[in-house]
């Protein structure tokens, strides 16, 4: 009973963590129309700063190559980890200072462009992870990377962490939720509705997108720090773009896009459909058919249902 | 020579043109390995080109069609010819020659499958009039799709392609010529030829190119449109078939993600010659093939991916319009 219980606790703690990448492509896409299938490349940048940035610097028994860290989680006060909003800080900020020149350079352009840089910048990114190890330890990745509020014994420490995730959800989609109906979304709206009448009604279509961009960028980063200190373990291989691109997206198209809540509840259905897939019996099982299946699902929402189970209002 | 009028005439790729020129005068040899590379992916940025320039969207799916295509052309040999590996290759080439009987009805297959995806998926997008970024989106589900079977039927590993291994060619200035690149190369820049052909000197290309300059006013005229996008996805999976065919013939070992991973290169060439370009197309390919090779001369060779995002970001922030394009008119 209590490993089903536990069982359920990691399915939720990573449903909350993809909840927060869907609410983050939710305002690239689903807001502002901005077709990102990089998604992964904040997802990577959130991860590594926020493991480089909480880790102490290792010795060398511990890690050939890499040979340094932020040590921030020494770092508390009054014996409370204020440390570890301060590396959801720092990760969504680095997020968002890459996101800006990218957005800079493409977002006059086509819209397509925008996928094609961020695609690029992804396989990129995860090349210079892999091939210099001094500065994440390559391909051997990170681990023993620092608990948050780690207050009860190792073995319960899943629930502590479950909260930690639910409460940064729930920040990020009032954030996200404030930010998207607010007038500065309403113009992100009509952005995505039609961009010139926006431009005819005096907006700066070009700031307005940018800013979506970064937004969104620094929330996936959040998202990309969350998985780390759940996990605890990253290297390379975790940011292919199945799991961190094209799953979301699919979230994303289930949920409905343009509707924050519908992001979390997609979020929460297809990694339900995506975990508990595995236990089908025979060749149902294998992970390749749910590759197919997240790409009919793609598909077939853009096809019947473009906006998703819970349409916008 | 329009063309050339117009490298000497913007400064900036004067410079960079003079900067490939000068390094690959250092190191030749990786300059004709770029040509001979840059000649594949110029053969699937043609596709892609004609896609993007006609359907108005980038087609996330054509890196899964090379990659389909490579493994049904396998399936095909495995399967009608069991005992190919006894026989023996063709001149100096490492392929047999079932392989190139099995390669025509590959393409075809694929050409057909596009016509049928069309049918089936982008005729319903186009009908309501989607956006072309939904449109993309659509095709991102269906590369995704597609790998997964590809995974599901041939596993995730990577698969040989049955080859004997040869001598490569000894030339000056320590070039070294694979025979099967010199192959796939020549055949690249006939099938290149073969639709500039088409394009630009048969009723047909007429046809597609009114389509994808005005489709209302070419339906006015009496052009079955819906029957010249049919044709534009046949054309376009016959050209993504056949360099996903090359280039698994030269690299020997294919995987269900190299078509993807070729997307970047692919995009960077289209976008260099400019949307729609076939000629672009094949300039541009050859371009990021030539840059990407002569970069391994300084730098780590597993940086390539990230030497051809470079030149995409360049290319963007210099000519979005593509080196052929005008600098003033915008998408």
């Amino acid at each position: 009973m209590d490993s089903i219980l536990y069982f359920l606790i990691g399915f939720l703690i990573m449903s909350g963590i993809y909840s927060v990448f869907s609410v983050g492509l939710n305002i690239h896409w689903g807001h502002t129309g901005l077709f990102n299938i990089g998604i992964a490349s904040f997802f990577l940048l959130g991860s590594y700063t926020a493991a480089i940035i909480s880790s102490p610097s290792p010795n060398i028994e511990k890690y050939e190559e890499y040979l340094w860290g932020g040590n921030l989680s020494q770092l508390s006060i009054l014996g409370i980890d204020f440390w570890f909003p301060l590396v959801l800080i720092l990760s969504a900020l680095v997020c968002i200072l890459v996101a800006i020149p990218l957005a800079l350079i493409t977002i006059r352009l086509k819209e397509d462009y925008l996928a094609l840089v961020t695609l690029g910048l992804a396989e990129t990114l995860r090349i210079i992870f892999v091939n210099e190890s001094w500065l994440a330890n390559g391909t051997r990745g990170l681990y023993s990377i620092p608990r948050p509020f780690d207050l009860i014994d190792r073995g319960n420490y899943d629930y502590i962490y479950f909260v930690i995730v639910m409460i940064t959800l729930a920040l990020v989609y009032i954030i996200a939720q404030r930010a998207t109906n607010s007038p500065w979304g309403r113009v992100l709206r009509g952005i995505k509705d039609n961009e010139n009448t926006m431009i005819s009604s005096g907006k700066n279509v070009l700031r307005f997108k940018v800013e979506a961009f970064a937004f969104g960028a620094g929330i996936m980063g959040v998202g990309g720090a969350l998985f780390t200190h759940g996990k605890r373990f990253i290297d390379p291989i975790t940011f292919e773009p199945m799991l961190a691109t094209f799953i979301i997206w699919s979230m994303l198209m289930v949920g409905g896009s343009g509707n924050n809540r519908g992001a979390v509840f997609g979020a929460f259905l297809m990694w339900g459909i995506w975990t508990f897939t595995q236990f089908l019996p025979g060749f149902l099982s294998d992970a390749n058919l749910r590759f197919v299946f997240v790409g009919l699902i793609i598909i077939l929402f853009q096809l019947y249902k473009p906006n998703g189970v819970i349409p916008a209002k | 020579m329009k063309y050339i009028d117009l490298i000497f005439e913007n400064k900036t790729i004067f410079v960079l043109f003079w900067i490939i020129l000068l390094l690959s005068l250092l190191k030749p040899w990786l300059f004709v390995n770029g040509i001979l590379i840059g000649s594949l992916y110029a053969l699937g940025s043609i596709g892609l080109s004609l896609i993007y320039g006609n359907l108005k969207f980038a087609n996330m799916a054509h890196g899964d069609f090379m990659t389909l295509s490579s493994y049904v052309a396998l399936a095909l040999l495995l399967f009608f010819f069991p005992n190919s590996d006894q026989s023996g290759s063709v001149g100096p080439f490492t392929f047999k020659y079932e392989l190139l009987i099995v390669i025509p009805f590959t393409v075809v297959f694929i050409g057909f499958l596009a016509v049928l995806f069309d049918k089936l998926i982008y005729k319903k997008l186009r009908d309501f009039g989607a956006a072309p970024a939904a449109i993309a989106l659509t095709s991102l589900g269906l590369a995704v799709g597609l790998r997964g079977l590809i995974q599901f039927i041939w596993g995730t590993d990577s698969t040989r392609f049955p080859r004997e291994s040869k001598l490569f060619w000894d030339l000056p200035f320590k070039i070294k010529i694979p025979p099967d690149m010199f192959f796939c190369a020549i055949v690249a820049f006939i099938i290149a030829l073969t639709f500039y052909f088409i394009l630009f000197k048969t009723k047909l290309g007429k046809a597609i190119r009114a389509t994808s300059d005005n489709p209302d006013l070419a339906r006015i005229t009496g052009i079955n449109t819906e029957r010249i996008i049919l044709y534009i996805w046949f054309i376009g999976g016959v050209l993504a078939a056949t360099s996903g065919i090359l280039i698994s013939m030269q690299q020997a070992i294919i995987t269900p993600v190299m078509g993807w991973k070729i997307l970047i290169p692919l995009f960077a060439a289209v976008i260099v010659g400019g949307i729609g370009n076939p000629i672009g197309a094949l300039m541009g390919g050859l371009l990021i093939g030539i840059t990407g090779e002569i970069a391994t001369g300084w730098i780590n060779p597993s940086y390539k991916p990230a030497v051809y995002f470079l030149v995409l970001l360049i290319i963007l922030l210099l000519r979005p319009n593509g080196i052929l394009g005008s600098k003033g008119r915008q998408f």
